[in-house]
């Protein structure tokens, strides 16, 4: 039984929507973060497939630059988060609505 | 007379024009309308300063264009026979491609006795109003109204192309709107000056009308360069020309008060008697008259609309004489008489006999206005009372008054040698001798008696017989004294005129006035007299003192009383109707009209401005459900519009 | 057995990675459906170290061994850990959580709808293509070498590209071609961290930091909870 490089792909869309939906369904801004960070693993995941079926390196290259640069947005990110909960006491995105007509 | 008439077509007008010497009477003529226009000016601007000063100088500008008119009309007389006619332009008004249209005077024979009448008479009035409007609070500007008429008027009557006139025109309405509403306090008074106004402008439609006409066929406003040019330019009987003629006898209509405009003119007695007599009697009624004289040769291409002007004319004489004979306001009597004469005028004119039109226009310019004195004259002494059933035996009180009074009463009956009698039976000869207008002769002999017959009831019931009046409601009685001299002087002036004023035209062939007045008019009245004019002007004559005698009868044995306001009497007394016809017929269909169109300006266009606002607001409180302030609801936003551009890619790529 | 499994693994390489990515994409799926669905953010974050656990498995099936490693250091090491400690900063009480919000009532479906389409979306463009047998990946040079090469959508594999080892190979890209990005994402980096710690900064006075009466300070709630709690 052979493993088609689609599956992989496959597998990888599956993990992008489970993100998206958790993105848009979920209210705590934590976990909403996380599946952000899930969606960008599935990205991960893609570039690496796609490198095997390209037979280079490059995509691995640059699947290992966009860690580094989720790795410095959850730093940045969490900060913000943590200051948007000293200011409104609260980690519910819905809470944040200022800008409600 | 009419009989030995030469069969004459007479002279195109204006088919030489000449340039007058510098420093002449005509090239300084231009001055004859600016120095009262500009006395206007001052008294306006300083009139509360000046006082009882403002008549002096009021008096002092008529003066001087008194006298200019009369060195132009020497100066003219002075010239050779065709040389008569002048043009001084002054200055450039419009010079828009084929519009031409410049400030300039046209001085021909026709305008110099027009503009004698207007000043001296006017002259005359401005006098009388010093003792007239003696301690009125608006004093200055009574005269300041005055003159700004006078000039008005001036520039009418000098006016060298149908523009000019019309500013001339439409100035005058305006002084008209003014002085009858003088004392605008009255809201009545203030209505009869609207009602004077409005009506005066239906009648400028028509002639704004003839004047786009005009320029339409000829290319130019300009009298010199479309009267001579009338017959080759339209042809006889030619449809434009019908239009442009009746176009401007419904502008003469509004003026001049013919039917169906004539209903301002009995309102407008609401203004102070010298406006009625200056205005109404002598001067800015005349203007259609004048106007029809001056268009002759436009007439004379249509002449069987000419009859339908005379028929007009006549029958507006004959309702306003029977409306005349049983009206109790003196000054009323008087405004429909007026209505009456400028029928008689029109008859004139209509049928192409424009001397005798101009010729009862200037007799009657003086009777009418001396009429009108000496009703204010008899107002002056009564404390303002109108009714005629409230005085009686003024003669002996104001003999003066009374006398001069007579002198018109018997000029306007038209009783030889008076001036009436020769004018009027000019008008009525041109009727005889026109082909189709006998009957108009047969009616306006008719009124000639009616005429005589409610001027003597005018004159009986004022001055004749015993003393009527009764105390006011606050007990007050009037004393009627004689006038004070600056009213008395110019009766007695015009009551000169008017017994003399006859000389002007005796004979009508080989009068003054026929030949001074040929190079400016186109006569096309006929010579086929239907009756013998010896047995036509003794039968007028005759209806004439029947009627006074009539008159003096009756108000003196038998109707010492007023009549029943009943029946045929009660009809006349009404006006027959005509102003509650009007009423239902005009003005309550205009009034919904404007209600309604109000009300759609309110509900339709105020609710198309603010329904737009608020469907504007509507629109926005809908949309503003897109700003949720949610994150994720933007994320949405984000993610579905790139789903959708990624699948427009992918359609794209697989060729959708 | 071993012998068996490994002579296996050996002819019919692909046979075991059948295997792998059955389970492993199994307990990938399920933790990814974990942290969405669950109501505690701590257990939502444990089951996404398992996810990212999972997608490393998936890095070294598909020789990519360095990425691996990094992705079980980096994330599951370093960016879970620190979600685990801000989760804890900030309260672990979340009963609210997964009420929809009655202000906008269409998100919830819409949600739904999108995720499904762009699932289909991406199955259909991107994977698609690579669904048939003829993509599956050579795990050895001589098995590359017999591989139908002219095919499009065929799988080349990175026993070539590895000749020196994964970390070689990435480290000569990364170095090589592509040393600019490299030194401008370290230099992101440092600007994240610095940019954390600003923002991550409190404005009071040193003195104040314990201080149970500043509003929304989370330890001191903490503290006061945990005394009223006693």
């Amino acid at each position: 039984m052979v493993v088609p490089a689609g599956y992989y792909l496959l597998l990888a869309a599956a993990l992008f929507s489970i993100g998206v939906v958790g993105v848009l369904m979920r209210r705590n801004i934590i976990v909403m973060f996380m599946c952000i960070e899930l969606m960008l693993n599935s990205v991960n995941l893609t570039l690496v497939t796609f490198s095997r079926i390209n037979g280079n390196l490059e995509g691995q290259v640059l699947s290992f630059f966009v860690m580094v640069v989720a790795a410095a947005e959850v730093t940045v990110g969490l900060a913000l988060i943590v200051n948007l909960f000293r200011l409104k006491a609260s980690t519910d995105a819905d809470d944040v609505d200022s800008l409600r007509s | 007379m009419s009989a030995v008439l030469a069969a004459s077509e007479g002279v195109v007008p204006l088919t030489r024009i000449l340039t007058a010497p510098g420093g002449s009477p005509v090239d300084l003529a231009w001055l004859i309308p600016v120095v009262p226009a500009v006395s206007a000016g001052l008294l306006l601007l300083f009139g509360k300063r000046l006082g009882r000063l403002a008549a002096a100088v009021a008096i002092t500008a008529m003066g001087y264009s008194a006298v200019a008119s009369t060195l132009v009309f020497a100066f003219l007389g002075s010239q050779p026979e065709g040389g008569r006619t002048f043009v001084r332009t002054v200055g450039t008004w419009i010079s828009a491609g084929p519009l031409q249209v410049d400030w300039s005077l046209l001085v021909d024979p026709l305008a110099s006795v027009m503009l004698l009448l207007v000043t001296w008479v006017g002259l005359l009035i401005h006098i009388y109003s010093i003792g007239y409007m003696h301690g009125d609070e608006r004093y200055p500007r009574f005269f300041a109204y005055m003159n700004l008429f006078a000039a008005s008027m001036l520039i009418l009557v000098l006016g060298s192309s149908f523009l000019t006139l019309f500013v001339g025109w439409e100035l005058v309405g305006l002084c008209s709107y003014l002085l009858v509403g003088f004392w605008f306090e009255n809201r009545d008074y203030a209505t009869a000056a609207k009602k004077a106004f409005i009506v005066n402008r239906i009648g400028d439609v028509g002639f704004m009308i003839a004047m786009f006409l005009v320029f339409f066929a000829f290319g130019s406003l300009d009298f010199a360069q479309v009267l001579p040019e009338a017959a080759t330019v339209l042809g006889a009987g030619s449809v434009t020309a019908v239009a442009i003629c009746l176009l401007l006898f419904v502008g003469a209509t509004g003026k001049s008060a013919q039917i169906p405009l004539y209903v301002w003119l009995p309102d407008a007695m609401a203004g102070p008697t010298p406006v009625s007599a200056l205005i109404h009697a002598a001067t800015m009624v005349t203007a259609g008259v004048y106007l029809l004289a001056r268009t002759s040769p436009l007439w004379a291409l249509v002449p069987e609309w000419g009859l339908l002007v005379a028929w007009i004319g006549v029958i507006t004489a004959l309702v306003t004489a029977l409306i005349a004979c049983a009206q109790r306001d003196l000054k009323k009597i008087l405004a429909y008489s007026t209505i009456s004469q400028l029928g008689y005028m029109f008859i004139g004119v209509g049928l192409g006999d424009q001397v005798a039109g101009i010729f009862h226009l200037l007799t009657h310019g003086f009777f009418k206005a001396l009429l009108f004195l000496a009703a204010g004259s008899v107002m002056h002494a009564m404390a303002n009372r109108t009714d005629v059933w409230g005085m009686g035996g003024l003669l002996r009180a104001m003999p003066i008054t009374a006398i001069t009074a007579l002198v018109g009463v018997l000029a306007i009956a038209g009783v030889p040698p008076l001036s009436g009698f020769w004018s009027k039976e000019e008008v009525l000869a041109a009727a005889a001798d026109t082909p189709g207008a006998q009957p108009i002769w047969l009616l306006g002999a008719i009124v000639a008696g009616l005429t005589a017959f409610y001027m003597a009831r005018w004159f009986y019931l004022i001055f004749l017989g015993l003393p009527r009046w009764e105390a006011d409601a606050d007990g007050s009685v009037p004393h009627p004294h004689e006038s004070p001299p600056s009213m008395t002087l110019p009766l007695v002036v015009l009551a000169v005129l008017s017994a003399l004023g006859g000389l002007l035209n005796i004979n009508p062939e080989t009068g003054f006035l026929h030949g001074w007045l040929e190079p400016s008019v186109q006569r096309y009245a006929g010579e086929t007299p239907f009756l013998a004019e010896a047995m036509a002007i003794v039968l007028v004559v005759a209806l004439s003192v029947v009627g006074l005698v009539v008159a003096l009868l009756a108000y003196g044995r038998r109707w010492t009383r007023p009549a029943p306001s009943m029946g045929a009497a009660g009809a006349a007394q009404r006006a027959f109707y005509v102003d509650r016809f009007y009423e239902t017929v005009v003005m309550v269909p205009g009034w919904l009209l404007a209600k309604g169109l109000a009300t759609f300006d309110r509900l339709g266009i105020d609710g198309l401005v603010n329904g737009s606002g608020r469907a504007t607001q509507r629109l926005a409180s809908v949309t503003r459900r897109l700003q949720t302030g949610f994150v994720r609801s933007y994320v949405l936003a984000v993610l579905g519009g790139a789903v959708l551009v990624g699948a427009m890619f992918f359609g794209a790529g697989v060729g959708w | 057995m071993v012998g068996v499994l490994a002579q296996a693994a050996v002819n019919e390489p692909s046979n075991a990675e059948f295997f792998v990515f059955i389970v492993i994409g199994a307990i990938s799926l399920g933790s990814a459906l974990c942290v969405v669905v669950l109501r505690n953010a701590v257990h939502g974050a444990l089951m996404l170290v398992v996810n990212f656990f999972t997608i490393a498995v998936f890095y070294a099936v598909m020789e990519a061994q360095f990425l691996a490693t990094v992705q079980v250091i980096v994330y599951a090491g370093a960016i879970m850990v620190l979600f685990l400690f801000v989760i804890m900063l900030l309260g672990v009480d979340s009963e609210q959580d997964l009420r929809a919000n009655p202000a906008i009532p269409a998100q919830r479906p819409a949600a739904a709808v999108l995720g499904l389409v762009l699932f289909a979306a991406l199955a259909i463009s991107v994977a698609g293509p690579y669904l048939q047998r003829s993509s599956a990946c050579p795990s050895t040079e001589a098995a590359a070498a017999a591989t139908d090469a002219a095919a499009s959508t065929s799988c080349v594999g990175l026993a070539a590209a590895n000749e020196q080892g994964n970390t070689q190979g990435v480290g000569a890209l990364l170095f090589g071609e592509y040393v600019w990005p490299f030194e401008v994402t370290s230099v992101l980096l440092v600007i994240a961290a610095l940019g954390a710690m600003v923002l991550g900064r409190k404005d009071e006075p040193p003195e104040d930091l314990v201080d149970v009466h500043v509003e929304a300070d989370p330890i001191g709630a903490y503290r006061a909870d945990a005394s009223e709690e006693v």
